[in-house]
């Protein structure tokens, strides 16, 4: 007997193995695996355990948040890919793609406050999408792998983003790695609440973006095209829906709310165009949120508030002695349950027949 | 202009050699049907074992460590490489996800345990003379041209990855076991039918796939760098699947591949020796290879030199 186990379940389950899993590393390294916590929640209330005179630092909550931001919206973009029955591992490049549109239209055009900012993010989004047109197309129209062709614009885009930064927009001269800030008309305010946390209006876009992948996905018939596309193309084209253009589409929805993501980290976090060197990881951290999330909206915001967490405590780990790089290592155990969900279903309906036969023989 | 080609060669074929060696493990992955993303993760695996095991066995003075080190980055990468076999062979995992969990699961771990064993985010360096050095290889380095270019003054790595081609040829194209393997990855439950135990066969492929790759890592880190860190590898594990492609899942295509792409990352550096080049700024060689392996896609397109059921889930009931 196979029972279908929920998405819900199996996500709690690969978390909580992930955890553990991260626990078992630090206790087998000769940490103390309980840090792990006392970070975490520190991070969460801004309550240390460790220093309780000190009360609550209402910082640490809003850094999460403001962590939690780009991963959701990449989190998104990775979702609606997947519903479509895309891989859409191009997130990199579509957040540079982004945050170049970004600084364009923040460096180069001028205009009154918050329509400058609201330009800048448009901006950005219309710039992820076009970098994840190609992919899409040729999946659609070419039958090419949509992978290969993501990692390759990412490769693609961050030497574009070096070239096209250094020729075209005005550098900062002391540095010589940034562009010069940004005027003051763009900009996403500051909701630290008088802390030093850079926690800004972004959220609001945010949480519109998690409603509009909510609807359009749900509750229009163009979502439910795009995932019967996903279902089973084969099937959704002979009912006649268009699985070339949706495919192309899809990809492009998914580059802008990437894009999105571009913006916001440049606007709020940083207020000048980046030269990358490597990436930021946050189209890569995507892959997870959706994948945890079980690529719908509110499981993508909750996941994504998830891995914010993760990635907020980073700085508490390394002042408890943890290494930092252990979230890295929960999140590849939290994917890798997730992937073989098959198996934990296995191992789930093992444990129920055991407790049923139980059941069955207590009632003899 | 010639003997700029010959300064060149040298140097360019140290960054195509770990290109090939990995790519030649994608191709063992790939040809049995499974799509190995994680090359990257075992190539940072197979740097950080070489380059820890390295420094340490040096400081214990053990004479032929860099041996070891080799040795044991290629059974770490094979070890590395089975979380992905088992979860795309066993488990019905999407081969991309296991692949991409295994990618984050390298740069975790290969930093945490450089914390654990060195104290800070990257190994300590190890020492010139313990690498292996630059030779010519007698007799073969004395053909005209040929010689000079493939022969002379190289890092053994670099004659490694010429067996491997011909191995590797050999192993897929001219054996029973090749047939088999590359069978699994065109239709698996035909190879299935004729008594093919298909599982066991992609397996084998997966894992030499890690090995080769982590002996690509190892090669990267103990022939260009001094010691390993986070951006050590700099996703040239991505940068080996476009050779792969470009190679069009042949070893010989990949030993060509890996040269052009070799080439493409050393013309950055000399292009104020050549005239016609200094116009381009250094930025469009670093996009080279992605570029062209997008437009070679292309131009491919619509004829299968690819694996057909290349990141299938095998489904053994499935007809």
């Amino acid at each position: 007997m196979t029972r279908k186990h929920s998405a819900l379940t199996i996500s709690i389950i690969a978390v909580i193995m992930g955890v553990l899993i991260g626990c078992l590393i630090l206790a087998v390294t000769g940490r103390n695996p309980l840090n792990i916590f006392v970070a975490l929640i520190r991070s969460l209330t801004g309550f240390s355990i460790n220093r309780p005179d000190r009360g609550i630092n209402l910082m640490y909550p809003l850094n999460w948040l403001l962590s939690s931001m780009p991963i959701i919206l990449t989190g998104l973009s990775v979702a609606f890919a997947y519903r479509t029955g895309l891989f859409n591992i191009g997130g990199e490049g579509q957040f540079i793609a982004g945050c170049i549109a970004c600084s364009f239209v923040a460096l180069m055009v001028d205009l009154p406050p918050v329509v400058h900012t609201l330009a800048c993010i448009v901006a950005a989004a219309l710039a992820g999408a076009i970098w994840a047109f190609l992919p899409g197309f040729l999946k659609a129209y070419r039958n090419i792998n949509e992978v290969v062709i993501c990692v390759m614009l990412n490769y693609t885009a961050l030497y574009f983003n070096d070239w096209f930064t250094r020729t075209f927009f005005p550098i900062d001269t002391f540095t010589l790695a940034r562009t010069i800030d940004y005027p003051e008309s763009v900009s996403l305010g500051n909701l630290g609440f008088g802390t030093a946390s850079q926690f800004n209006w972004g959220f609001v876009i945010v949480l519109i973006c998690v409603a509009v992948f909510w609807f359009v996905m749900e509750k229009t018939t163009f979502g439910y095209s795009l995932r019967a596309t996903g279902f089973n193309s084969e099937g959704s084209r002979y009912a006649g829906m268009k699985n070339r253009r949706n495919t192309v589409l899809s990809m492009m929805i998914a580059g802008a709310f990437t894009g999105i993501a571009g913006a916001i980290v440049l606007i709020g976090n940083y207020g000048y165009g980046r030269i990358f060197t490597s990436f930021d990881n946050f189209g890569f951290d995507g892959i997870s949120v959706a994948l945890v999330g079980g690529s719908n909206a509110l499981g993508v915001l909750a996941s994504g508030l998830l891995f914010g967490l993760m990635a907020a405590s980073e700085t508490q780990f390394q002042i408890l002695g943890i290494p930092s790089e252990i979230s890295d290592l929960i999140q590849a155990a939290i994917i890798i349950f997730v992937a073989i969900q098959y198996g934990v279903s296995l191992v789930l309906d093992l444990i129920s027949n055991n407790i049923m036969k139980k059941k069955v023989k207590e009632a003899a | 202009m010639l003997d700029l080609i010959y300064e060149m060669f040298p140097i360019a074929l140290t960054s195509s050699v770990p290109l090939i060696i990995t790519g030649l493990g994608g191709v063992f992955s790939e040809r049995s049907g499974v799509v190995n993303i994680a090359l990257d993760g075992c190539m940072q695996i197979g740097g950080f074992v070489a380059a820890a095991l390295l420094v340490i066995l040096e400081g214990l003075g053990v004479p032929g460590a860099i041996w070891y080190s080799v040795i044991a980055a290629i059974i770490a990468g094979g070890i590395f490489v089975s979380i992905h076999a088992f979860a795309s062979i066993h488990m019905r995992a999407d081969q991309t996800v296991s692949g991409t969990a295994l990618n984050v699961l390298a740069g975790g771990l290969t930093i945490t345990l450089c914390e654990i064993i060195f104290g800070h985010k990257s190994t300590t360096a190890f020492s010139i003379s313990s690498i292996f050095q630059r030779v010519s290889i007698p007799v073969l380095s004395d053909i005209p041209i040929i010689g000079d270019l493939f022969f002379t003054n190289n890092y053994p790595f670099t004659y490694f990855a010429y067996v491997f081609v011909i191995i590797s040829w050999f192993i897929l194209y001219k054996t029973a076991f090749g047939l088999r393997l590359r069978s699994c990855g065109e239709y698996p439950q035909a190879s299935a039918s004729m008594g093919i135990n298909v599982q066991k066969t992609r397996w084998i492929a997966v894992v030499a796939s890690g090995m080769l790759a982590a002996l690509g890592g190892a090669t990267l880190v103990l022939t260009t760098q001094t010691y390993f860190h986070a951006g050590s590898i700099n996703g040239l594990g991505f940068v080996a699947i476009a050779t792969l492609i470009f190679g069009r899942w042949h070893p010989v295509g990949v030993l060509g591949a890996g040269i052009v792409f070799g080439f493409a990352q050393v013309l950055g550096y000399y292009t104020n020796s050549l005239p016609l080049l200094s116009a381009i700024p250094s930025q469009f060689f670093n996009m080279f290879p992605y570029v062209l392996t997008i437009i070679i896609l292309i131009i491919f397109s619509g004829k299968n030199f690819g694996p057909k059921a290349s990141g299938e889930i095998y489904d053994p009931g499935k007809r």
